[in-house]
């Protein structure tokens, strides 16, 4: 790693400045470019073709009633819901990677998705409710089980990274085995949709979903805007966090629930998605060479990802829909090895 | 201070501090032990009286008593013993290996790797029953860890614990996508893997038994060889070193111990996710960090919680709870308990 690349140049607006390196910027230019060419090709993509001249008529408004209605109504809410519900995984994975100073940090790790999984079962299998319940069901697991761990782990002098993880794992591993246990006791049908559920899936997902989660996201920016910096700092450590003015529990309690909240709304809307928050941070770190976790690479990252996994999960055994987590984890985990891989052979010549 | 992986905490010591203590609760775990594992003979979903447990024993015989003690029972007791000292050794090493007190045999992709086996077993070879689900599952669980050993592993640095962990991470998230994908699309096969998955070693006989063991045995056997080098690779490498070890030639041996005991283990009773990360945290409680206390002590803990669990599972509810989740049930408050109790510093 360059010098150059590690301490990057300085980029000021007003009165805020920060040091962003020639690298990221790349890669933030160069990934986003991807996500939106991916995103015009899955448009065209589907079981009734469209060309990209109809989908510009459609947008502008002219085009026929069915393309439009394909395009407006079917296609376009379920691309824009995986670049934004990805990003906001990515940037909740990061924030928790960099509070536990974990690779494999993520809201797996403080039981949120069991947590939510949980709820969703509960609904489905125990109440038996629609969307919204299931979503709500979901939304309640997940925030209890993590105020729970953050409870537990919480002892005089705050929450310690270290003790987080030990008991959001123990969190995880006692909801895996409720949701074993209610898998089990049910009936196959039942069993399926809930398994299906937990695999998380943007079919049937309209603009009602995006607006629900775009406003989320869009609250939760100043917080994440607030942490970002301080979070940088606070991987150095506590108390050289507090020598330098950054108040290390605060910081981590706004940044945790901002991560939490962003996490929250996007399984109430399609389930549990998998990996993205685990694995963008780690890539959007390799990638652009940066020492700390970085939170606008991950977001394009993360939505790239899950754009494109998205598309795999609509059209690799078409007319049957994977769910999108299934194709989440295969090309995360493809990706990952790869990377690790590649590394190997670098670190030899 | 430094960002990755947390470091054990090495400021804490155990409750026993002196070798009689230790040997102490070694002695009275190891008595404990052979208690529980007599007691769970006498404890089933159909109600024996302990009378006919003790005639059927001693005296054989070819009733439905009889053949309920002794060809379920008593392999069931067998293989709980070993599949539990297995998964807690394994759990032991893994957590020095991967310098990591939170790692579990699970984050190496063995458990993925024999769910998918199974899960290809099952949708394209017709396979039933556990009898056959054993030795795919071995398999998958073998080659498995095999391709994370081998992503994990760089030529200047041989497998690092941080490389390691996340290869095993990648390729487990991997395999179970394409589980879930396969078994999602097929309800049959869904059907019979949600049982096997939770873990049970419910039906187990004795030709399993006697199939894993030489695969156990070997890997305990190697475990427990390994207490004293894993003490020194607890320093880290290039202490370790000047100290005239061989950390890579230890960690390789670690690995094919742990592969041979994951993989057995979870041949024979599917995945229990638990016990492994369990079982040496208590363990670490007892006599603090020393390996050459520690690993011994894990293989007599792993199997009394087994035990117990699998035994409460047998009566809590009618057709049982698999005993992958009671240990769940029990471990993560106990987990919970330990954490807040430790006075483990942060990283």
């Amino acid at each position: 790693m360059s010098a150059s690349g590690a301490f990057g140049r300085v980029v000021r607006i007003g009165s805020i400045s920060s040091r962003v390196s020639a690298r990221s910027i790349v890669f933030v230019a160069v990934v986003s470019v991807l996500v939106v060419s991916l995103a015009v090709v899955a448009i065209t993509l589907g079981d009734y073709p469209i060309s990209i001249r109809q989908i510009a008529a459609a947008i502008g408004g002219d085009g026929t009633d069915a393309v439009r209605r394909i395009v407006v109504d079917g296609r376009l809410p379920r691309i824009v819901l995986a670049v934004i519900a990805g990003a906001a995984l990515g940037v909740s994975g990061a924030v928790f990677q960099s509070v536990t100073r974990n690779p494999l940090g993520s809201p797996d790790i403080i039981g949120f998705t069991s947590g939510s999984f949980t709820g969703a079962l509960v609904v489905i299998l125990v109440v038996g409710g629609n969307y919204l319940m299931v979503a709500g069901g979901a939304l309640t697991g997940g925030l209890l089980t993590a105020l729970l761990v953050y409870g537990l782990a919480y002892r005089r002098g705050g929450v310690q990274a270290y003790r987080l993880i030990v008991v959001g794992i123990a969190a995880s591993f006692f909801l895996q085995a409720v949701n074993g246990w209610l898998i089990i006791r049910t009936d196959l049908n039942s069993a399926l949709a809930a398994a299906s559920w937990g695999a998380g899936s943007f079919n049937l997902v309209g603009w009602r979903e995006n607006l629900v989660v775009a406003a989320v996201i869009v609250a939760m920016i100043p917080a994440l805007v607030w942490s970002g910096r301080r979070l940088r700092v606070l991987e150095l450590g506590d108390d050289a966090a507090i020598a330098l003015g950054v108040g290390a529990e605060r910081t981590r309690i706004i940044s945790l629930l901002a991560a939490i909240v962003l996490v929250a709304v996007v399984t109430a809307a399609v389930g549990p998605v998998a990996f993205i928050a685990l694995a963008a941070p780690q890539i959007a770190k390799r990638m652009t060479g940066s020492p700390t976790i970085v939170l606008i690479p991950t977001a394009v990252m993360a939505a790239l990802l899950t754009l494109g996994s998205d598309i795999v999960a609509q059209r690799l055994l078409s007319p049957t829909q994977l769910p999108v987590g299934v194709v989440t984890v295969v090309v995360g985990g493809v990706y990952l090895v790869a990377l690790l891989i590649s590394q190997a052979r670098r670190a030899l010549s | 201070m430094s960002s990755g992986v947390p470091s054990a905490p090495t400021t804490v010591s155990g409750l026993s501090r002196t070798t009689s203590q230790r040997t102490l609760w070694l002695v009275g775990l190891v008595s404990l032990l052979a208690g529980i594992a007599a007691a769970s003979l006498f404890v089933g979903s159909g109600a024996i009286a302990a009378g006919e447990v003790w005639r059927a024993l001693t005296q054989g015989g070819t009733d439905t008593t009889a053949l309920l003690i002794n060809d379920f029972r008593v392999p069931r007791m067998l293989l709980a013993v070993v599949v539990g000292a297995a998964l807690g050794l394994a759990g032991a090493v893994i957590q020095v290996i991967t310098r990591n007190p939170l790692a579990d045999p699970g984050i190496l992709g063995v458990n993925s790797g024999a769910y998918l086996a199974v899960v290809i077993a099952i949708t394209w070879f017709g396979a039933t029953g556990v009898t056959t689900y054993v030795w795919w599952s071995f398999l998958g669980a073998v080659l498995v860890s095999g391709a994370v050993y081998f992503i994990g592993w760089s030529r200047g640095a041989g497998v690092t614990p941080v490389r390691l962990v996340l290869a095993g991470v990648a390729v487990s998230y991997l395999l179970n996508g394409v589980s879930t994908g396969i078994t999602l699309s097929n309800p049959e096969v869904f059907d019979k893997i949600r049982y096997w998955s939770a873990g049970s070693l419910q039906g187990r006989q004795i030709d399993i038994l006697l199939g894993v063991l030489p695969f156990l045995v070997v890997g305990i056997v190697v475990a427990l060889m390994l207490a004293r080098s894993l003490n020194v690779v607890a320093l880290g490498d290039e202490l370790a070193s000047s100290l005239g070890a061989h950390p890579l030639r230890i960690r390789v041996v670690s690995l094919l111990a742990i592969t041979l005991l994951c993989g057995a283990a979870t041949a024979t009773a599917g995945p229990i996710a638990f016990l492994g990360l369990m079982a040496p945290y208590i363990a670490r409680a007892v006599v603090g960090p020393d390996q050459r206390w520690l690993v011994p002590l894990t293989a007599v803990i792993a199997p009394i919680i087994f035990l117990l669990a699998d035994m409460l599972g047998r009566v809590l509810a009618q057709g049982e709870v698999p005993v992958g989740l009671v240990t769940a049930f029990v471990g993560a408050p106990l987990l919970v308990i330990l954490i807040r109790a430790s006075k483990a510093r942060s990283l």
